[in-house]
């Protein structure tokens, strides 16, 4: 391995975290004004030109907060919650194809940071960590809202996994590949899995929201009941990456959706492109339109917030369990049988 | 029509628990319907006032900041009487009166004057009132758009005659504009 790769992959690494932290930042203002135009008012707007400046100022207030600490013995773990939930949140990117070959000083630079052969298992097992970060939180907090919290986040986490599991398999067996990066190049200009997985890709997107634990699936957290679950003994920056960690995971899960179902870099017309302007402006384009679709599953997110009220917990368990779990075992029966039936007539 | 079926709202609607259909239990056709009505949020004219920029537009009733008004030759018209007070159901006025001095014609029209006069802005509601009963057509309630400011400071609330009577100039102007015409 030469030394250029190295600085190479390591400049990316930087560029990938910065835009992922910078897109974190952007959401909580994001999720503001959008809550706020969807309630017919303005939202925040003081801090800077149309309150662009307003994560700032959240940040600093998180961090001139007071540090407390609950009367707890496990202050290791108290520490050791939210740096978890941050750490798997940042870890998924990794194998993440931002977009196709970039050729730059006459070298063939890929735009994903490593594109492991079995990409889709390892943001699954970065996923379930993500469990961890939340109960070791709940758990260390020596308080019982807070573990009722941690307790229905990762019973939600874990039942709905399995579904997103399912739906992926026949994803899976439609693309005979597990590496994300394969799955996007096999998306070319118009042939989106969403177009061959509808059915799939409602599942995936239900599944989702339950393991971003947003609205409509956001018992971890229901204010109302829990006083915020899991991270409510928590306070200045320690709160603050809990709550970046989430939309650091939001951001992340958008990328998914878009690379998954939603063709990633891909665009209809892109050969026609390609043509015109050469690939490398192509494959710009390209990156322009993979983040599009990454912004309008964020905001599908925040659109979904306000429409839909909470679920109860017992509907959500029969959701996970009685609803989509068979519905995904379907789907990739009939998937099966359909990709039978096509390899005999060929 | 019977009692069980007028609606005088026009808004009445049977509750029914009857069995979702197939199509209406995966909820998706209404969770799409939802989507839409919020979307149509988005782009409705959003309510907010930018307070300290914009300000509500007011009522032609509405009722401000209080005057103690002076008569044309400028003299206050107030004789202290005490029915504002007796009036006030905030119980917002007190008052204590003197007797006007032979050189103190110019400045007060009736024989008896106020010599202290506050309204306590804390407990005032503004509903006009001491108005009403005012006899000399002395007290009012202007259509000032300057609310009371805040403050941390219990006494800087009791407006006495310095804030209240109406100014010199202003008194001179109106007897200016009323000889005018």
């Amino acid at each position: 391995m030469d030394q250029a790769i190295i600085i190479e992959k390591g400049i990316f690494i930087v560029v990938i975290f910065a835009i992922t932290m910078l897109f974190a930042m952007y959401e909580t203002l994001a999720e503001r004004k959008i809550a706020a135009w969807f309630q017919d008012r303005i939202g925040p707007n003081r801090a800077g030109p149309g309150g662009i400046l307003q994560p700032l100022a959240d940040g600093l207030k998180l961090f001139s907060k007071e540090e407390f600490f609950p009367n707890t013995e496990n202050r290791f773990l108290f520490i050791a919650g939210p740096a978890i939930s941050m750490t798997t949140a940042l870890m998924t990117s990794a194998v993440i194809p931002w977009g196709d070959k970039l050729s730059i000083f006459g070298r063939d630079v890929v735009l994903q940071a490593t594109d492991i052969n079995i990409g889709m298992l390892y943001v699954f097992g970065v996923l379930s960590v993500g469990v961890y970060g939340i109960m070791i939180g709940g758990w260390a907090s020596n308080n019982k809202f807070s573990l009722m919290g941690a307790m229905r986040a990762s019973s939600q986490m874990i039942s709905y996994e399995v579904a997103m599991g399912l739906a992926i398999v026949s994803l899976v067996m439609m693309t005979e590949s597990l590496s994300l990066g394969e799955i996007a190049a096999g998306q070319h200009s118009w042939r989106w899995n969403v177009l061959y997985q509808p059915v799939g890709f409602l599942i995936f997107l239900v599944c989702s929201f339950a393991e971003t634990n947003r609205t409509p699936f956001d018992l971890a957290e229901c204010e109302a009941e829990l006083i915020g679950g899991y991270h409510t003994e928590y306070s200045s920056m320690k709160m603050g990456f809990y709550l970046f960690a989430e939309y650091a995971s939001m951001f992340i899960s958008s990328t998914i959706l878009a690379i998954l179902y939603f063709g990633a870099y891909n665009y209809p017309g892109m050969d026609w492109v390609e043509s015109v302007i050469g690939s490398n402006g192509a494959n710009i384009i390209g990156i322009i339109v993979l983040f599009a679709k990454i912004c309008f599953f964020i905001f599908f997110y925040m659109w979904v917030r306000w429409t839909i009220p909470r679920f109860r917990y017992d509907q959500l368990m029969k959701l996970g369990w009685k609803m989509l779990i068979p519905l995904a075992i379907a789907n990739i029966i009939v998937t099966g049988i359909i990709i039978l039936l096509a390899d005999q007539n060929l | 029509m019977s009692i069980e079926t007028i609606s005088l709202s026009g808004r009445k609607k049977e509750v029914s628990n009857k069995k979702m259909t197939f199509l209406e239990s995966l909820y998706l056709v209404a969770i799409a319907k939802g989507l839409w009505i919020t979307l149509g949020h988005l782009f409705t004219r959003k309510v907010t006032i930018k307070y300290p920029e914009q300000t509500r537009e007011l009522s032609p009733v509405y009722r401000g900041q209080h005057m103690l008004m002076r008569d044309e030759e400028g003299r206050e018209r107030c004789t202290a009487c005490g029915l504002c007070a007796l009036s006030c159901p905030a119980e917002a006025i007190t008052m204590k009166s003197e007797e006007r001095k032979p050189e103190e014609k110019h400045l007060y029209r009736e024989e008896k004057y106020a010599s202290i006069y506050e309204i306590n802005m804390l407990r005032c509601i503004f509903c006009g009132l001491c108005e009403e009963a005012c006899p000399k057509q002395a007290i009012y309630l202007t259509k000032s758009r300057v609310m009371v400011k805040s403050n941390t400071n219990r006494e800087d609330f009791i407006y006495g005659k310095e804030k209240l009577v109406m100014p010199l100039d202003m008194a001179i102007r109106n007897t200016q504009m009323q000889t005018a015409n």
